[in-house]
């Protein structure tokens, strides 16, 4: 899996950041961080529901 | 063809959406309704197409333009469109300048910065509450304290006027208020909002406004109208809506013990309690109002420029196809998905504040208060049927 965000839409609003802290940061301006962009199978599940849960849509994953 | 609801609609029981919703769901999924001018929208009631229409530029979130829907009668007499636009009324390429100017003080970290205080601020009301007479009215010993103090602090807005603008903002959610008196509520924080500015421009403190103006200001950005409106919508969102889901959240525990059980044997479930309250009880519906400004189809329904539509969060937070037996409070169920925060670029700056507010009330009240129960029956509680933040004026309860 690859995660890929897209900083251009990313609200900031920290959805993928409770979901999934271990992948996800944000910076101090509230933009979204990829942390761990390749992560491994136990935390595959929380990445998708991250990328599900984004209210702007800005995250990705194959 | 099936009759014309009206909207906006009030809730016929404090726990259930009004019965349209799950009828237009069902049925028709994207219908058209007369708004209170007696002009026409459509409103948008499954899960998928509400999230949908909240994420598409298509739906424009400009308050100003003369087509956009009123909920309220006689509004758009009074709109002007000189008016100073905050947050929730911008569109792209505004919106996103605006909102990542204040985003940084809004992002997890922060917010779990200023748990330790929120938690002291919970503990001082409920040492009042367990002091004071019973029955207590726990809106005005609790539900109203706590996050108007967090929200005070936070912005640097002195605690003592509190009762000015509770008054205010709660003459601005009533849908009944005569479009003259909203108008004139709105005036009176602005200017208690620019006087204080205004004290804070010489020499900016190291609260939220004044952090504002500090960074605006290296961005040659800075406007004191712009800062008062923003000002005004995290003092109005920021109260009065988490005030609403503690009132609210605690009778839904209160009736249903099995619950209640539920976080008290282990708190660690307390934090997917409080999103299971947010879908549940959706308090913040018919806001999320749209002008589609290009025609788009949602729902397999053609919605054309210039058309008016409301999105429909409480009937998308019970839509089966999204939440399992979606009228149940299952607080286990994992309802994260829910869009009572709305969703697209302006889904709830203060969502994660809200969170961590709700969290620690769930957490302290029940467990300092275990005998903790309603001294009124359900069905006499004074709900807030007839504003635009579903909640409680009163909450009776004793120990």
């Amino acid at each position: 899996m690859k995660i890929v965000a897209d900083t251009d839409r990313c609200v900031g609003a920290g959805q993928c950041v409770l979901t999934a802290p271990a992948l996800f940061d944000q910076d101090d301006d509230g933009m979204v961080i990829v942390r761990v962009a390749a992560p491994e199978a136990g935390s595959v599940e929380s990445a998708r529901a991250a990328v599900h849960l984004c209210p702007a849509q800005a995250l990705s994953c194959d | 063809m099936t009759t014309v609801d009206e909207f906006p609609q009030s809730r016929t029981c404090p726990f259930a959406p009004p019965p349209a919703y799950a009828r237009i769901r069902e049925e028709e999924s994207v219908a058209q309704v007369r708004l209170p001018d007696g002009g026409r929208a459509w409103v948008v009631s499954r899960h998928e197409d509400v999230r949908a229409v909240l994420n598409d530029r298509r739906f424009s979130s400009d308050r100003r333009r003369p087509d956009f829907p009123e909920l309220t009668a006689g509004a758009a007499a009074v709109k002007r469109p000189d008016e100073e636009p905050t947050l929730i009324s911008m569109d792209a390429p505004e919106h996103p300048v605006a909102r990542r100017a204040v985003l940084g003080e809004f992002t997890v970290r922060r917010t779990e910065a200023l748990r330790a205080r929120v938690q002291e601020i919970v503990d001082e009301r409920i040492d009042a509450l367990l002091t004071g007479p019973r029955p207590a009215d726990l809106v005005e010993e609790l539900s109203l304290p706590i996050p108007s103090l967090v929200i005070c602090e936070l912005l640097g807005v002195p605690y003592s006027a509190h009762a000015f603008f509770q008054e205010k903002s709660t003459a601005l959610i009533a849908r009944g208020t005569p479009p003259l008196e909203r108008a004139a509520a709105i005036a009176a924080l602005r200017d208690y909002l620019d006087e204080l500015i205004a004290e804070k421009e010489t020499d900016p403190p190291d609260d939220l406004l004044g952090r504002q103006i500090h960074t605006l200001r290296e961005q040659g950005s800075y406007r004191r109208p712009a800062l008062v409106g923003m000002g005004i919508l995290l003092l109005v969102a920021g109260h009065e809506t988490t005030a609403n889901m503690i009132s609210l959240s605690t009778v839904a525990f209160l009736r249903d013990p099995e619950q209640l059980a539920l976080i008290r044997a282990d708190p660690t479930r307390t934090i997917a309690a409080v999103d299971e309250m947010l879908r549940y009880f959706t308090i913040v519906d018919a806001a999320t109002a749209r002008l589609c400004v290009e025609d788009a189809e949602i729902g397999g329904q053609l919605i054309r420029a210039g058309e008016g539509v409301l999105a429909l969060t409480y009937s998308a937070n019970r839509d089966p196809r999204a939440f399992a037996d979606p009228d149940e409070l299952d607080i286990e169920r994992g309802a994260r998905h829910h869009v009572a925060f709305g969703f697209g670029p302006h889904q709830c700056l203060g969502q994660n504040l809200a969170r961590m507010e709700l969290q620690i009330v769930f957490d302290t009240l029940f467990r300092r208060i275990p005998t903790l129960a309603l001294a009124a029956d359900v069905d006499e509680l004074p709900f807030k049927d007839d504003a635009a933040i579903f909640g409680l004026h009163q909450l009776p309860v004793t120990w």
